[in-house]
């Protein structure tokens, strides 16, 4: 029952239906007109959307813990590696012997390396319920190891950043080890087809994009039916006031866990979407840059909204594909000076803009914050603790 | 003492080149005939006349001998003229005039003869030719050359050995010179050769050892496995000496990179994620110092350490003032702009200088190494690397303990409205200690352009390395950061050999992260009010 509640809610029909109609001209601007048509959608373009999904997907993962339980994860970015991975050796067992090798079991880079027999967690990735399980499964358990160690040491604010990003670089070494057996340096990659359809064929990059599209809707109404419950609740208190909801006796470190859990899932689905689709995956996808790129996107959108991570991830990914197009130099500086201008100028992002869609019903949205209240909200720095905030020292000190 | 040593050294000089000196001229008509009998003698007297020219004291002796080993030794068809081959490329080979020496530019290769020499001839020529070096003046030349004698030592060459080895001077050419008659002996079964040898890091001597294990002789198999042991124990000694040398040169980097963090980060909080640009900007100060003065890279390299200083403060300053002072209290917004704020400052340098590394010439002062025994040499940038985070260090706590800046930061840091009402200036000491962080970080950047190569993702290889040594250590304390830095590196030196450079690091990540969840405040967490809030 608690997942179709969001449903009735206005912003969330909204949202929806902005989606569903996006998707549906898609649809038929690529299926209806013919290729040469000034209004006709390439299946490139499709793609490219579809890729755009998968990152405004990732963005809604991120803005459920940044935005909702304050928790600045600079490290999603390798849950959704994870997910891809695991999406990628599934499709790199369907590749079969059609590899440059002709191996049947092994795939292209193991028999270059001389492996004689698949390790064994390469093991079950030929049936797609199998990897579907690990696509949820493996981001899930990092987050639920990793979360458990952190909350329980009640490691947050700017340390739980630090070392996320620790985490994700990590990674990223290992993934560069070929003895990892991930194709090391290149990746997964080569793939020929997804459930039995040929990944290169327009029909199925439709398909995957709608996937995502549907992806992306469910995504968007589990965290609104996450947030809006009792617990999403419990979530915003720990959010604004740590110590204190810890006071009145909720296990805080249970629901920073859930909802942490929660997340990196879905960014493991954003993965595993976003690499049929792309095509390849490797292990660039942890690189600690690209985590904080995620951050930015919800930063721009507005934080603890949702549709802004949206609207932030599909926009940048947008800027990023005309710039990196026209002008490739000039795209870090634009992707730096939007870090500095969203921070110190837009705090509430591109959905601080649009109030209308803020107002909420009286009692529909506990979470948007009231007038006045700053999203960059901290506990730590209630005006009266402004002379303390300073040092991070303290910061610990205050839980 | 020295001068008097001196003094009798010149007057053996003197006492010994007169004679040379007038037998001279009686050399000179004996070269050509030495080198007729030479060319013409047949292969089994060719011994013969070899030592022959060794013994007559000629001063070309050595070059002809070592020409003659080298198949150098030639003689023009038609003239009879003996000729060094200097370059024997092409079809023209450049030769000099092998009795004076006066080069005579090309020769066609049809018209040299030369001299023939076999296998057996060149390893008699080449103890000949340690043995003419070994009467040198030159003790460093000298112990070069014992050196090479280790293990190539024969019956006929020991001979002569032992009756140079009284007159050697030098004690560390004598210490070489007994190791290789040792070896030797050794290779003859003479198991009082082993006790000689025990001590010492050779290569050879432990090749000598190691198949004298492999003899016969039940005794000499037990004495040379004891001498083997004790060696191995040396080695290990060393070895372990030597990882924890490169460990603390890791560390000494770390701790450079991290300890303008701790002041921004530790003390301030302030999280600046262009921590590594600056870093950036301090090595590729020194490199633009190069370019300013060409030829002198010492110069430069010195001049680069106030001036990378500056740079990076004012770049600090520059962040402080445009980004960080307005978000003020709301560090994962900090996080997020400065870390904007480190990739314009990447591309900037990838578009105003260049995409590639830029090479820093390391003056001559300080390449090379200090060699402690054989098995352990310290190269010397690292030295210097590391003396100079100690002395950054040190100076950056005499200026946190004993100066008024150190005191109104502590003092703006634990309690910012009290400290603004005794009157401090808070905004001027955000500034200053932000400046004093940044250009500490542009001194790290003027000591990694030695070690690393100066580029534009410099700073983003130290940036995560620089947290976790400033969390691990405890945010807040400068003492922790040097400890954390130094045994963080020291670690991953450990680890290196069997987990190799890439896990190992890994290994240390992780450990970290664990540690944290552990003991979130790091190794020295602060202590009393300040760290109660």
């Amino acid at each position: 029952m608690w997942l179709t509640r969001p449903l009735s809610e206005r912003s969330t029909q909204l949202f929806l239906g902005i989606l569903f109609i996006a998707m549906l001209l898609v649809t038929v601007l690529h299926v209806a007109l013919p290729e040469g048509h000034a209004l006709h959608v390439s299946a490139y373009t499709v793609t490219l959307l579809g890729k755009y999904l998968c990152y405004a997907l990732l963005a809604v993962a991120v803005d459920l813990v940044w935005g909702y339980l304050g928790i600045l994860s600079l490290g999603h970015g390798a849950f959704f590696a994870l997910g891809g991975y695991a999406m990628g050796m599934y499709l790199m067992r369907q590749i079969g012997d059609r590899g440059v090798y002709g191996d049947p079991l092994l795939p292209d880079f193991m028999v270059f390396l001389n492996w004689d027999a698949l390790p064994w967690y390469w093991q079950g990735f030929d049936m797609a319920w199998f990897a579907v399980i690990m696509v949820l499964l493996a981001p899930g358990l990092l987050a639920l190891v990793f979360g458990f160690l952190a909350f329980r040491s009640r490691v947050t604010g700017v340390y739980l950043s630090i070392i996320t990003q620790a985490l994700t670089f990590a990674l990223m070494l290992a993934f560069f080890r070929n003895e990892m057996g991930f194709g090391g340096n290149n990746g997964l990659t080569d793939f020929k087809d997804i459930l039995g359809f040929n990944l290169r064929t327009d029909a199925t990059r439709l398909g995957l994009f709608l996937a995502t599209g549907v992806a992306l809707a469910v995504g968007y109404i589990v965290c609104r039916a996450i947030v809006a419950s009792k617990l999403g609740r419990v979530s915003i208190a720990c959010r604004d006031a740590e110590a204190r909801t810890r006071f009145l006796g909720y296990r805080v470190e249970r629901v920073q866990l859930f909802v942490f859990v929660v997340s990196a899932m879905l960014a493991g689905v954003a993965g595993a979407l976003y690499v049929p689709q792309v095509g390849i995956i490797n292990p660039s996808e942890f690189s600690p840059l690209f985590s904080i790129e995620i951050v930015v996107w919800v930063a721009l959108g507005g934080r603890a909204t949702l549709y802004g991570a949206v609207i932030g991830a599909v926009l940048v990914n947008y800027a990023k594909t005309v710039f990196t197009g026209i002008m490739p130099d000039a795209w870090l500086f634009a992707l730096g000076a939007l870090f500095v201008l969203v921070t110190v100028f837009l705090p509430k992002g591109i959905a601080g803009l649009l109030p209308s869609l803020r107002r909420p019903k009286v009692g529909d949205d506990p979470a948007a914050p009231g007038p006045g209240h700053d999203p960059g909200y901290d506990p730590d720095h209630d005006p009266d603790q402004a002379a303390d905030a300073q040092s991070p020292a303290n910061r610990e000190a205050t839980v | 003492m020295s001068i008097l040593r001196s003094l009798t050294q010149l007057f053996v000089v003197c006492c010994l080149s007169l004679p040379l000196l007038a037998h001279a001229q009686d050399t000179r008509e004996e070269g050509p005939a030495l080198l007729q009998a030479l060319a013409e003698a047949s292969s089994a007297d060719k011994g013969d006349v070899i030592s022959r020219i060794a013994k007559s004291g000629d001063e070309r002796a050595r070059d002809w001998l070592a020409a003659f080993a080298d198949g150098k030794l030639s003689r023009i068809e038609d003239s009879g003229q003996f000729v060094i081959v200097l370059e024997n490329r092409g079809r023209n080979w450049t030769v000099a005039d092998a009795l004076t020496g006066e080069p005579m530019g090309e020769v066609s290769r049809r018209e040299l003869d030369t001299i023939r020499i076999n296998n057996a001839l060149r390893r008699e020529l080449d103890s000949i030719l340690s043995v003419i070096d070994l009467t040198v003046n030159n003790a460093e030349r000298r112990l070069e050359a014992a050196r090479a004698l280790r293990g190539r030592v024969d019956a006929a060459l020991s001979k002569r050995l032992a009756e140079l080895l009284p007159d050697e001077s030098d004690d560390r050419v004598r210490t070489v010179l007994q190791d290789a008659l040792a070896i030797y002996r050794l290779e003859q079964g003479d198991i009082t050769a082993v006790a000689p040898l025990s001590g010492s890091l050779n290569s050879e001597v432990r090749a000598a050892l190691t198949s004298a294990a492999r003899s016969d002789d039940p005794k000499l198999v037990a004495a040379a496995n004891d001498a083997l042991a004790s060696i191995e124990q040396k080695l290990k000694f060393n070895r372990a000496a030597e990882t924890l040398y490169f460990g603390l040169s890791l560390g000494s980097v770390l701790v450079l990179a991290a300890i303008g963090l701790a002041i921004t980060f530790g003390v301030m909080g302030v999280i600046n994620m262009a921590h590594g640009e600056l870093i950036m900007l301090g090595a590729y100060t020194t490199w633009g110092m190069q370019q300013l003065l060409p030829g002198q890279p010492g110069l430069a390299l010195v001049l680069s350490i106030p001036a990378g200083f500056l740079v990076s403060a004012l770049a600090g300053v520059a962040i402080e003032r445009s980004v960080i002072q307005f978000l003020k209290g709301r560090p994962l917004e900090t996080l997020l702009a400065t870390f904007g704020v480190s990739l314009i400052l990447q591309q900037l340098v990838r578009t105003v200088i260049s995409p590639l590394n830029r090479t820093v010439i390391t003056p001559e002062w300080m390449s090379g190494s200090v060699m402690i025994n054989e098995a352990l040499s310290l190269t010397l940038n690292r030295l210097y690397v590391l003396g100079f985070a100690l002395v950054v260090f040190a100076g950056l706590m005499l200026i946190m303990r004993k100066t008024r800046l150190g005191l109104e930061v502590r003092a703006v840091t634990q309690n910012r409205a009290m400290a603004r009402s005794m009157g401090i200036k808070a905004t001027r000491v955000d500034i200053m200690t932000f400046a004093l962080g940044s250009g500490v970080a542009g001194l790290a950047g003027v000591a990694l352009s030695q070690l690393t190569n100066v580029g534009p993702n410099l700073g983003q290889n130290y940036i995560i390395d620089s947290f976790m040594v400033v969390v691990f250590g405890g945010v807040g304390s400068l003492w922790g950061t040097l400890v954390a830095g130094l045994s963080l590196g020291t670690i991953n030196q450990l680890l290196e050999p069997w987990a190799g450079a890439v896990l190992a690091k890994i290994v240390v990540l992780v450990f970290i992260i664990l540690f944290i969840q552990k003991r979130p405040r790091g190794l020295f967490p602060q202590k009393g009010r300040a760290a109660e809030g």
